[in-house]
């Protein structure tokens, strides 16, 4: 049981060590800060034979990705990893990696929007891929990355998905803090993974197709309604593969979620990433004042949850929805996806918005006391800017 | 010059989507003949999105990955990298519009040039925007009209092929759809050529892009190439040397008027003598630096 080897590792080498032990053919990646060590760490396992991959050096992230759109349309196993800008600039292809329904895994480490220039966490740049019809999911320490980009490898790759994953991760606070992280090594880690080469390729000289061509209204109608029922198997196909990653590892991703304390609360904080280790401590603070209130942390954003989530906030009065997101002319990512949730189950749980740690800032846990005691006096606003 | 037998088998099938004569459509079935059934292509947005043919259908009998506008470069060289990796070795071939390779594509294609990526990237130039409409692309000519260069295009056609050389790739080479034999040679040649991109610019003339009738075709590539617009030839590991008809060509006497090539074709109706006269000027000029060039290699 467990991992076979503890590593000090920050969130980013746990991300190479997943690419490294997922035995990926394909990296392509562009530098930017913080994604940088990443791709360097990657470099050094291809250089010093740990990874027998190829690295293609892009000369930008919209090469990354299309490198990746080749080299996975013909069947390869292919890795990335971006942030921000780098993102944003290869947004075109993000989106035609998901709509040619190929099987790419990519690293965000989650980084503010310029202008003005930040190289600190926010996750704007993630919620951007939304609608993309990537599977997207959320690490909150080096553990979860490492774990969350294998399970990514065995949603992704599974013949009724055959759809990319992203896994997020806090710039700094996750990407270069050291943690303790169990490595499964690649052998381990192949009983958990799908065998190399077992999705179809999409493209091969001996059966001649193409992929991605011009469709006409009724067949793009068509190609998009079956993607959407490949995405709605995700779920599914998510909790399988986490269950099987629990028998091998100990570690549980197959609840979607992590809630702390939220067996009696009428109370919960919902939010993601590094800032939810400050919102459990302010959970306890607030448990210690008798109040009922618990925090649950997403590790799977999209396919959103909804089914898994309504037994959290079933018996629930308040939600704090908190997104670490800029956000303008309407309520936060969460709290759209959490009013989403109340509305479509007939709930009647109130929703208190709130973004906070935007640009790197510092959420602490008597920051998010404040935020539910402010949930309680309802004042009647939508969203609240915290610090 | 007897025509070479090019294999019977077709990789363009019956049905495409190209307009009558497209210059672009004949010049890949030449290239599909010369490379054959283990080829990739890989083409980004452009008129050939369009000739392949909606899906769940394709009017081409080899696989291919349609990508982006700017992509196609990069998603050429993962490809590429991933058939070596899974040990299929194949050919993988670029076939971009001008815009998609002297615009919007060139970063990628720098890119993949500049890490000697085994790819074939032939440019299709119809000297504009087609698929968008008419549109005046870095590749266009001086003076040339289109939709977006109403009263003739003011700057210079992008001379790209040169940008490659600057790349040091082992092969740069131009086609032209009248010439199937040279088209054969250089496809083949780059094909056997494993350790770096090997770039093509294909003259690829288009009637409603030119406003000429579809039957011209053949007989305005010929032109093009008679009257030293242009210039048949392949630097091969940097060095250049003219192909086909263009090697005969250096003699200024031999040269047709660019008059004859130019008035067959709507979009230079509007120019007035002085215009063609300084056209003309261009090109010999082009081929005195071309005589310069051969000079020096010697
Ligand atoms: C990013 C992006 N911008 C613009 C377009 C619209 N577009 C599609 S094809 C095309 C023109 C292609 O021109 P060219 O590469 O010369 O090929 P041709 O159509 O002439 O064959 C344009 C502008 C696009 N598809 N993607
Ligand atoms: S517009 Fe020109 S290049 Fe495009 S298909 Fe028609 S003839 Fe060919």
């Amino acid at each position: 049981m467990a991992g076979k080897e503890r590593l000090l590792l920050t969130g980013n080498y746990a991300a190479a060590y997943a690419a490294r032990d997922a035995d990926v053919d394909v990296v392509s990646a562009y530098p930017i800060t913080p994604q940088t060590t990443v791709i360097e760490k990657i470099a050094d396992f291809i250089a010093s034979g740990e990874l027998n991959a190829k690295f293609v050096r892009v000369e930008s992230e919209h090469s990354a990705m299309a490198a990746l759109i080749g080299a996975s349309s013909v069947g390869a196993r292919t890795f990335t990893a971006t942030s921000a800008h780098g993102l944003l600039y290869m947004y075109e292809v993000v989106w035609w990696a998901s709509g040619a329904r190929l099987p790419i895994v990519m690293g965000l480490v989650t980084r503010a929007l310029g202008p003005p220039w930040s190289i600190w966490s926010e996750h704007a740049d993630f919620y951007t891929m939304r609608d993309s019809g990537w599977n997207l999911f959320f690490a909150s320490n080096a553990q979860e990355v490492y774990d969350l980009l294998l399970i990514s490898y065995g949603v992704s790759e599974n013949q009724e998905v055959i759809l990319p994953s992203c896994v997020g991760w806090d710039a700094f606070e996750v990407s270069h803090t050291y943690e303790p992280v169990s490595v499964l090594g690649r052998e381990e880690a192949s009983r958990f993974l799908p065998p190399k080469g077992s999705f179809k390729p999409s493209l091969s000289s001996e059966e001649p197709g193409s992929l991605g061509n011009l469709a006409y209204p009724p067949e793009y109608l068509d190609i998009r309604h079956t993607m959407r029922q490949a995405s709605d198997k995700v779920l599914g196909v998510f909790r399988e593969a986490a269950v099987r990653y629990a028998k091998l590892t100990g570690r549980d991703y197959s609840g979607m979620y992590e809630c702390y304390r939220c067996e009696d609360a009428d109370t919960i904080i919902v939010g993601m990433g590094s800032i939810m280790g400050e919102a459990y401590r302010a959970v306890d603070n607030l448990r210690d004042e008798d109040m009922k209130v618990g925090a649950l942390k997403l590790w799977v954003y999209r396919p959103f949850p909804y089914e898994e989530l309504y037994k959290a906030v079933q018996n629930v009065d308040t939600i704090v929805t908190v997104s670490r997101s800029s956000v303008f002319g309407s309520m936060s990512p969460i709290g759209l996806d959490f009013a989403s949730l109340i509305a479509s189950r007939g709930l009647d749980a109130k929703i208190a918005d709130y973004v906070a740690g935007v640009g790197g800032m510092d959420v602490y846990a008597e920051d998010f006391v404040g935020m539910v005691k402010d949930a309680h006096k309802n004042t009647g606003r939508n969203v609240w800017w915290v610090r | 010059m007897s025509h070479r037998m090019f294999p019977k088998e077709e990789y363009i099938l019956k049905g495409h989507a190209a307009c009558p004569g497209c210059g672009a459509t004949l010049l890949l079935r030449h290239v599909l003949k010369a490379l054959g059934p283990n080829t990739y292509l890989v083409i980004p947005a452009c008129c050939t999105s369009v000739i392949a043919g909606p899906h769940p259908r394709s009017a081409f009998k080899v696989p291919v990955l349609h990508i982006a506008f700017a992509a196609s470069a990069a998603a050429a060289s993962g490809m590429i990298e991933a058939l070596d990796k899974l040990g299929k070795p194949a050919n993988v071939v670029v076939w971009a519009g001008d815009g998609g390779t002297v615009d919007i594509g060139i970063q990628a294609l720098s890119g993949a040039a500049e890490r000697g990526h085994n790819i074939i990237y032939i440019c299709y130039d119809n000297e504009a925007y087609m698929n968008t409409g008419i549109q005046k692309s870095g590749s266009t000519p001086y003076k040339a009209w289109t939709t977006t260069t109403p009263t003739g295009n003011v700057s210079f056609k992008k001379d790209v092929p040169s940008i490659m050389v600057s790349h040091r790739v082992p092969i740069v080479a131009t086609i032209n759809p009248a010439y199937p034999n040279d088209i054969y040679e250089k496809l083949r040649k780059a094909q056997g050529i494993k350790d770096g991109l090997k770039y093509i610019h294909a003259f690829s003339p288009c009637p409603p892009g030119w406003r000429y009738d579809s039957s011209l075709t053949v007989k305005i590539a010929r032109l093009a190439v008679e009257t030293g617009i242009w210039v048949l030839y392949e630097v091969d590991h940097g060095k250049f040397r003219l192909t086909g008809p263009s090697k005969n060509l250096l003699d200024k006497d031999k040269r047709k008027p660019v008059k004859e090539y130019l008035k067959l074709q709507g979009r230079f109706a509007h120019l007035r003598e002085e215009d063609i006269e300084e056209i003309q000027r261009l090109v010999d000029a082009q081929w005195e630096s071309i005589a310069k060039l051969l000079k020096e290699q010697e």
